[in-house]
C-alpha cells in the first residue's frame, strides 16, 4: 500500500512539476475556454435573469472542452522514450500511474475552473440566488467526474489511430449522467429553485462507481499491448 | 448447420409477413389514438430485442475480461452464482417486497434476476475463448441496427400523439438515446484501434456503459416522464389479440435479429481467419509459401 503511495505521489509531483515549467496544458485551456467564453457572450446575449438558467451549461460546455485538451496530454508525454513501456515491465503498482495521472489533471482542471469562474460572473452579470457554497462540491465531484474517466479513456485511445479525436468520442456518451449532475445542480443553485442535493449525491454516486470500475480496469488497459 | 440458415431465413420472411399482417389488418384499433398505434407492433418489439442484444454484448464482455486469467474467471463464476441466488430470494423478503412497484409479483422479478447467472453460463459454456469478443461485436452491431429503429419509429409515433418529436429529459427516451450512443462509440472505438488488444479495450468500454446506463436513469429521475409505463408487467391492460400480435411480432424481430446475427457471426469467424492466414504469410515471407494459403473457399472449413 505504501509503494502505490509513494508511486502515485512521485508521478504526480514530476507531472505537476512538468506542467508548471512548461504550463503547456495549462495555457492552452485557459486561452481555449476563454475563446468559448466570448464566442458564447457573442451568441447569446442575456438579461441576468435569463443568464442563470443558461450559464450552468455554458460553463461546463466550456470546461468539458477544454479539459479534453488537458486530458489528450495527458499521455502523450510517456510516450516518448517508452516511459511507458518502462512503466509496464516495472513492479510499481499500474493503479498508482493512474491515480497520479488523475489527480494530476484534476489539479490542473480545478485551476482552470478557479481563473475562469470570475470571468463568467463578471460577462453575465451573474448573482448566486442559492447558497453560493453548494457549487464548490459541485464543481471538485463534478470535475473529478469528467478527469477519472477522462484519463481511462485517454490511456484507452492511445492505442488506436486518431487518438486525439477518440477521447471525446468515448468519453462523451458515459459522461452523460455527470454532466446532467453538474449542469442541472449549478443550475439549480444560480436561480435558487430547489435543493441541489439530489445532484450532489448523483455526482458523488457516479464518481464512486467509476472510480472503482477505473481503478479495476486500469491493469488490464495499461497491459493490454 | 449451414443448410439450416436458408429454411431460417424463409421461415423469418414468412413470420415477418404474417407479424406485419396481423399488425395492420387483424389487431384492433386503439380507442384513443386511432390507426397511429399501430407503429407499437414495430418500436417496442425492436426495443425488446435491442435492449436483449445490448445485455448479451454485456454478458459476453464481462465473460472475456474475465476469462484472461483463471482466478478471475473462478471469481467471476462464483460472484454470478452469489448474486443469483440473492436476487432470486430477495424479492419474496418483506422489506423489498414491500418497495417493489405495486402489480410487479416477486415471482416474476425473481424469475428476470434468475436469467442473469443462466445467460452468463449459457454464453461462456457456448461461446468459448476468442468467440466470446466475436459473440460481442455481433451482438453490439445488431443491438445498434434495432436500437436505431426505436429511435427511429419513437419520434415518428410521438409527433401526432404527444404533439412533439422528442421529450428531453425524459427518462426512458434519454436513457434509450445515450445506450445507442454509448455502443456508438464502442463500434467507432473497434474500428479506430490499431492494437492487437483491441477486444479487451472493447469489453471494458462496454462494461463502462452497463455501468452508465443505471446511472442515468437515476439522474433524470427528477423529471416526469412522458413515454407511457410498460403495458406488460407494469400493472397496464391490454386487449388480448394486441397483445398476441405484439409477442408474434417480438418472435419475428427476434428471428430476424438471430439470423443478421448468425450472419455477422460468420462474417467476423471468417475475416479472422483472413488476418491470421495473412499474419502467417507474410511472416513466413513471400518465398516460403507459393501455394494459396488464404481459406477463401469457404467450403473448405
Amino acid at each position: 500500500m505504501s509503494s502505490l503511495w509513494a508511486v502515485t505521489l512521485a508521478t504526480l509531483v514530476k507531472d505537476v512539476r512538468l506542467e508548471w515549467r512548461s504550463k503547456d496544458a495549462l495555457n492552452s485551456m485557459l486561452f481555449f475556454s476563454l475563446l468559448v467564453v466570448v464566442i458564447f457572450v457573442f451568441s447569446f446575449d442575456p438579461l441576468a435573469e435569463e443568464s442563470r438558467h443558461i450559464v450552468g451549461g455554458l460553463v461546463w460546455v466550456a470546461f468539458l472542452f477544454a479539459a479534453i485538451m488537458a486530458l489528450n496530454q495527458t499521455w502523450a508525454r510517456e510516450l516518448r522514450n517508452q516511459v511507458l513501456d518502462g512503466f509496464r515491465v516495472s513492479p510499481a503498482p499500474a493503479n498508482a500511474l493512474f491515480l497520479a495521472k488523475a489527480l494530476g489533471n484534476f489539479i490542473f482542471v480545478c485551476v482552470l475552473e478557479a481563473l475562469m469562474a470570475p470571468l463568467f460572473v463578471i460577462f453575465y452579470n451573474l448573482h448566486v440566488l442559492g447558497p453560493a457554497w453548494q457549487l464548490i462540491p459541485v464543481a471538485l465531484l463534478g470535475t473529478w467526474a469528467l478527469v477519472v474517466n477522462g484519463t481511462f479513456f485517454a490511456a484507452m485511445s492511445l492505442r488506436t489511430r486518431n487518438r486525439e479525436i477518440m477521447l471525446p468520442l468515448l468519453l462523451f456518451p458515459v459522461s452523460v449522467p455527470a454532466v446532467i449532475g453538474m449542469v442541472a445542480g449549478t443550475t439549480t443553485i444560480l436561480t435558487g429553485e430547489g435543493s441541489a442535493h439530489f445532484y450532489i449525491v448523483l455526482l458523488l454516486t457516479y464518481d464512486v462507481v467509476f472510480t472503482t470500475a477505473c481503478l479495476t480496469l486500469f491493469g488490464t488497459i495499461l497491459h493490454a499491448e | 448447420m449451414k443448410r439450416a440458415f436458408p429454411i431460417l431465413a424463409v421461415l423469418t420472411t414468412i413470420l415477418l409477413t404474417y407479424a406485419s399482417y396481423r399488425a395492420l389488418k387483424i389487431a384492433p384499433t386503439d380507442a384513443l389514438q386511432g390507426d397511429v398505434y399501430r407503429i407499437i407492433y414495430y418500436h417496442v418489439p425492436s426495443a425488446w430485442t435491442a435492449f436483449l442484444l445490448f445485455f448479451v454484448n454485456f454478458i459476453a464482455s464481462v465473460q472475456y475480461l474475465v476469462g484472461t486469467n483463471s482466478s478471475t474467471k473462478a471469481a467471476g463464476k462464483w460472484i454470478v452464482i452469489v448474486g443469483g441466488v440473492i436476487g432470486a430470494v430477495a424479492p419474496f423478503l418483506p422489506p423489498v417486497e414491500h418497495v417493489l412497484p405495486t402489480g410487479m409479483r416477486p415471482s416474476a422479478v425473481a424469475t428476470t434476476v434468475l436469467l442473469i447467472p443462466a445467460f452468463y453460463f449459457v454464453i461462456g459454456w457456448l461461446f468459448p475463448g476468442e468467440r466470446l469478443d466475436m459473440l460481442a461485436v455481433t451482438a453490439a452491431e445488431v443491438g445498434v441496427v434495432f436500437c436505431t429503429i426505436v429511435l427511429v419509429t419513437g419520434p415518428v409515433w410521438a409527433r401526432p400523439v404527444w404533439g412533439i418529436w422528442w421529450a428531453p429529459g425524459d427518462i426512458r427516451l434519454t436513457s434509450t438515446l445515450v445506450l445507442w450512443l454509448i455502443y456508438v462509440s464502442y463500434l467507432v472505438l473497434r474500428r479506430f484501434s490499431s492494437s492487437a488488444q483491441t477486444q479487451t479495450l472493447a469489453a471494458a468500454l462496454a462494461v463502462f456503459g452497463a455501468l452508465d446506463v443505471p446511472l442515468v436513469y437515476f439522474s433524470i429521475w427528477f423529471f416526469r416522464t412522458q413515454h407511457p409505463q410498460p403495458v406488460i408487467g407494469g400493472g397496464g391492460s391490454m386487449d388480448p389479440r394486441m397483445l398476441e400480435t405484439l409477442l408474434i411480432s417480438w418472435t419475428a424481430f427476434l428471428c430476424l435479429a438471430f439470423l443478421l446475427g448468425w450472419s455477422r457471426f460468420r462474417l467476423e469467424v471468417f475475416r479472422r481467419q483472413v488476418e491470421e492466414a495473412q499474419a502467417l504469410e507474410s511472416l513466413l515471407g513471400a518465398g516460403a509459401s507459393t501455394a494459396p494459403s488464404l481459406p477463401l473457399d469457404r467450403g473448405s472449413k
